[in-house]
């Protein structure tokens, strides 16, 4: 048995990481918090010299057609960062969709451009409150043209296209829409973390391609979500362990009451309960990262183990986090509500836990039964 | 990444399969499957009997303790074949827990600390499941501070004359032998004066009473000492290092990795799927539901946590500290599923008969057996500690007893 990295994702993590201790410091992160800019540029530009934004994506579409596992360590470094970059929206999701269903002349026109760092995507699929689904997709497409309001949409304010999901009779369709045509109104909206920016996309008859077939866009949906999933979970996990690594430090440096408040047991055991829960979604990430890796016909069922067990364990983590550092937890100046915020926005993003949770059931006791 | 066998594993797994085939008493197998939770119970023949029957035929074959070298009944396996043989032994281990103790933790005690002859006359008859051997470690007045015990032992000529009590023991009453921790000297620290021994259970002066449990049986037992006569020669290290023997002992647990510890998800997961409720199956309540997915998850933790260490094993490494968290997470989430189970049977959740009960009383039998699960082996916050400690680098608990003479020290009677 063999149920670890390799050596080489190993280094190739370890790559990650100090390029970005030095590119996404938490002052880097801050700049973007702070300031209207809606996201790290000079990042994104350093991602893409990397080659990190093509890791998956094959050879002839200019990426390094590299594995999942070496995209796993990679997400794994720029959650445990906090990175201010859309990479997930334009990694996990828009690349995911065009490998997963785009035409050839389509892979071809957005791929390179997408490892070249030169495109941003996102995933327009939400219209208001409430996970989204087949039941609550209003918008439309009549002659090629495209209309309705998504929103939030994560990244939209910056993308260059998006992957939006239309109603097709009972089902859903997916089409590409470039955002810098005519009939596109975006508004950037104000959320609990402004490091990942998120915008209202009014389209008005915009110009829309199909990608895949007429109809399919819940099967793909779900094929995309469930990789996307493993990956976001490995972002979790990253932030999980930092705000773990970040309490543990603390709690031996802050003295009180004569000794290091590490020394108190009920520190101790709250710091004990966040190893454990950041243990556990590691193993899960693990499963995940090896169902995506090998296409395991287990993968939902891993996909939605791993989601599940890395948001909770991020929230868990960042939210005790806080608590360890006392009063100094809950100021600006001190970096544990960056790791607060991200930990609560990935648990929305890609559909929020309480759905997840649902769909994992659902699979296992499909597994189960069969 | 992968869960492959090399090559050599292959093989050795084959080998196994073959013979388990060709040995497992097959007749057990359905009642095994539904047994567990403090509850294995065989129709027509005695668990005990059944249970030697299986460990001498695995003797026999070189199967038993497999990991142990051979001159002292095992077969001198790899800690990677160890683990291959568990995951392949499956159901069948159900016959082992008369045996887990002697095995897994009396042995490598006798086998790190006893002399060639002791460990060539001792461990042979126990790999074989012929001898049960007990831990006699907790006090009334030592658990969780072991160290804290009071059993007296003193040099008398060439023996030593122990008298004392222990508490807790498990299979004291039907053990033959038992690895026993003494205080030799009360004027020291109190990790600094006591010392191992092993000891035959037939000696004159130990009296036996069993407890009653919880869950209405009597697995564990006080140990009353009477002027116990033990050979000097049977001391296990050197006087006064009782207690870093006592860490070998537990520090030999780290290597004896299954699949997970079970943590009684599987059987929520078929018993939600049949129980219907007025609205359908229960598990289309999506309450359960999410319910059970924070419970799904803990399981597969806890199972991928085992395959990291078995890699490591596989690799030839020592398994990192992720597998301190088993059997915290395991004993609290079976309490919790086996409560969750009971509520949705509701009243009828109470019924404990398995033949008037819900799933054959399963649950109920989970629920009343987890507590132990807790406690047993390192209660849950000190397992919390030792994660903190250990894992974490937190500093140690402030110890107001650490460099005080063990008979200068407050007890709760003192106090
Ligand atoms: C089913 C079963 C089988 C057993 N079998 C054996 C056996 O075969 N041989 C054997 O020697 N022993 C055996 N034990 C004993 C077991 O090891 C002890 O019960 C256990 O270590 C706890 O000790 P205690 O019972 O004295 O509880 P205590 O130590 O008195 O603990 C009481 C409470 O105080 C807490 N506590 C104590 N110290 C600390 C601390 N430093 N920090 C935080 N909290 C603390 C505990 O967590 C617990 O909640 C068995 C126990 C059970 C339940």
């Amino acid at each position: 048995m063999n149920f670890d990295f390799s050596e080489d994702q190993k280094q190739l993590k370890d790559q990650a990481r100090r390029f970005l201790e030095n590119k996404s410091s938490s002052k880097a992160v801050r700049r973007i918090l702070e300031t209207p800019e809606p996201f790290d540029r000079e990042l994104w530009k350093g991602l893409a010299e990397m080659g990190f934004l093509g890791t998956v994506i094959p050879e002839e579409y200019g990426g390094l057609g590299a594995g999942y596992l070496e995209l796993c360590v990679i997400a794994e470094e720029l959650g445990r960062s906090v990175a201010a970059v859309p990479f997930s929206s334009t990694v996990y999701l828009t690349a995911e969709f065009l490998l997963a269903a785009g035409s050839e002349a389509q892979k071809q026109k957005y791929l390179p451009r997408i490892a070249a760092g030169e495109m941003i995507g996102a995933f327009a699929y939400a219209e208001g409150v409430g996970n989204a689904s087949a039941r609550n997709v209003h918008t439309s497409v009549s002659g090629g043209k495209l209309s309705g309001v998504k929103l939030p949409v994560l990244d939209g304010d910056v993308a260059d296209i998006a992957i939006v999901a239309v109603k097709a009779g009972k089902g859903l369709s997916l089409y590409i829409v470039e955002l810098d045509a005519p009939g596109i109104a975006r508004t950037v909206l104000e959320t609990i973390d402004p490091t990942r920016s998120q915008a209202k996309i009014e389209f008005t008859s915009a110009a829309a391609e199909l990608l895949g077939a007429e109809g399919a866009g819940e099967e793909i949906i779900e094929r995309v979500l469930d990789r996307a999933a493993v990956l976001t979970a490995f972002e979790q996990l990253g932030g999980a362990d930092r705000a773990l690594e970040m309490a543990r430090d603390y709690a031996l440096g802050r003295m009180a009451f004569g000794r290091p408040i590490g020394s108190f047991q009920a520190i101790k055991h709250i710091l004990a309960d966040m190893y454990v829960s950041a243990t556990l979604a590691r193993s899960n990430c693990y499963y995940g990262a090896w169902a995506l890796s090998t296409e395991a016909g287990e993968l939902p069922q891993a996909a939605a183990t791993a989601r599940v067990s890395a948001t909770q364990a991020y929230q868990h983590c960042s939210k005790n986090n806080i608590q360890v550092h006392g009063g100094m937890g809950f100021t600006w100046e001190f970096d544990c509500h960056l790791y607060y915020r991200r930990s609560n926005l990935l648990a929305l993003t890609l559909g929020s836990l309480s759905q997840w949770e649902d769909t994992l059931i659902d699979r296992l006791a499909k597994r189960n039964a069969a | 990444m992968n869960f492959d066998d090399t090559p050599e594993e292959a093989v050795f797994r084959k080998e196994v399969r073959a013979w388990l085939d060709a040995n497992a008493p097959k007749e057990y197998a359905a009642e095994l499957k539904n047994s567990g939770f403090g509850h294995t119970a065989l129709k027509g023949v005695d668990v005990g009997v059944a249970s030697k029957a299986w460990q001498k035929k695995k003797f026999d074959a070189g199967w038993a303790c497999l990991h142990w070298p051979k001159e002292y009944g095992g077969r001198g396996a790899t800690p990677i074949e160890r683990v291959i043989w568990q995951q392949e032994e499956g159901i069948y281990a159900a016959l082992s827990s008369l045996f887990i103790i002697g095995h897994g933790m009396c042995g490598p005690t006798m086998m790190t600390y006893a002399s060639e002859e002791q460990k060539r006359a001792y461990l042979p008859p126990l790999a074989a499941g012929e001898h049960i051997w007990c831990q006699l470690f907790s006090e009334p007045a030592g658990g969780s501070d072991l160290a804290g015990l009071r059993t007296k032992a003193e040099k008398d000529g060439d023996d030593c004359v122990i008298n004392g009590q222990k508490i807790w023991t498990s299979g004291a009453h039907y053990s033959d032998y038992g690895i026993v921790i003494t205080r030799t000297d009360p004027n020291v620290p109190k990790h600094k004066g006591l010392t191992m021994f092993f000891l035959d259970m037939h000696t004159p002066g130990i009296e036996v009473r069993p407890i009653k449990q919880v869950n209405g049986q009597s697995g564990f037992n006080e140990v009353y000492f009477t002027d116990v006569r033990v050979p000097d020669s049977q001391r296990l290290g050197k006087v006064g290092e009782g207690w870093s023997v006592s860490l070998t002992t537990l520090m030999n647990e780290r290597l004896s990795i299954g699949s997970g510890m079970p943590t009684g998800f599987p059987d929520l997961l078929d018993f939600v799927a049949t129980l219907e409720t007025p609205d359908g199956p229960a598990i289309n309540d999506r309450n359960v539901r999410s319910r059970l997915a924070s419970w799904a998850v803990k399981t597969s933790g806890l199972k991928y946590t085992a395959f990291r260490s078995i890699s490591a094993l596989s690799r030839g490494e020592m398994p990192g500290p992720e597998n301190s968290i088993g059997k915290l997470v395991a004993g609290a989430t079976m309490q919790e599923i086996a409560t969750f189970a009971l509520d949705l049977q509701g009243q009828a959740g109470a019924l404990v008969n398995p033949d008037q009960a819900a799933a054959a009383a399963r649950f109920q039998a989970m629920l009343l057996r987890s507590p132990a699960t807790r406690i047993e082996g390192g209660t849950d916050e000190i397992l919390r500690n030792i994660i903190a400690e250990r894992v974490l680098g937190l500093p140690a608990d402030i110890r107001v007893d650490k460099d005080v003479p063990f008979n200068k020290i407050p007890t709760s009677a003192k106090a």
